[in-house]
């Protein structure tokens, strides 16, 4: 089974009792809190979760699978996770 | 940011209060942990998605002393972006 939003706005709806439609508009307006400081390249840490981080990748030479063209891949930015010590534990359990 | 500036981040752009931004982010956090603690997949739109991986176990080596170490079975997260963050994370 896969979790996605959708079961998390029952839970918020369960919990509060709002209206649907106000839960699915505070998930959405708190993911956006997470993608705000990311977009700006600031870390966003969760304490018993992990870490996201912003990582910034040097440009490197790569090739086309394909084609087996040389291209250069230019330099960029990308999120990674990790996860904390808590998280793992409870997944190791 | 941690935590604590995500909540007051929450409650400054919805009007709730304090421990209702608090609580909504522990449920959203604690339902992805309890969804890989027990093997299930995560998928956020836009932000990212999450699959457990099982690592068999290996002989690994203590890089500082380079001991043979056996390294234990083990179960990751594996964090895969989402193709909106992704996009605007790397905005040029």
């Amino acid at each position: 089974m896969t979790l996605t939003k959708a079961q998390i706005v029952d839970s918020i709806q369960d919990k509060f009792g709002f209206p649907r439609k106000k839960c699915v508009e505070l998930i959405e307006i708190m993911l956006e809190e997470i993608k705000k400081p990311l977009q700006k390249g600031e870390d966003v840490m969760i304490s018993g979760f992990g870490k996201f981080c912003v990582n910034n990748k040097k440009e490197r030479k790569g090739r086309n699978p394909a084609t087996g063209d040389d291209l250069t891949l230019p330099a960029r930015k990308v999120v990674t996770f990790k996860c904390s010590q808590g998280l793992r534990e409870k997944i190791n359990k | 940011m941690n935590k604590l500036q995500f909540i007051d981040a929450l409650k400054k752009e919805t009007g709730i209060t304090k421990p209702e931004a608090a609580q909504i982010i522990s449920i959203f956090f604690d339902e992805m942990s309890e969804a890989l603690a027990k093997g299930d997949r995560v998928e956020i739109r836009g932000l990212c998605s999450f699959f457990v991986k099982e690592y068999k176990s290996y002989t690994g080596r203590n890089p500082k002393t380079g001991e043979k170490v056996t390294i234990a079975p083990k179960k990751l997260p594996f964090f895969k972006c989402g193709k909106e963050l992704k996009e605007r994370v790397d905005k040029k």
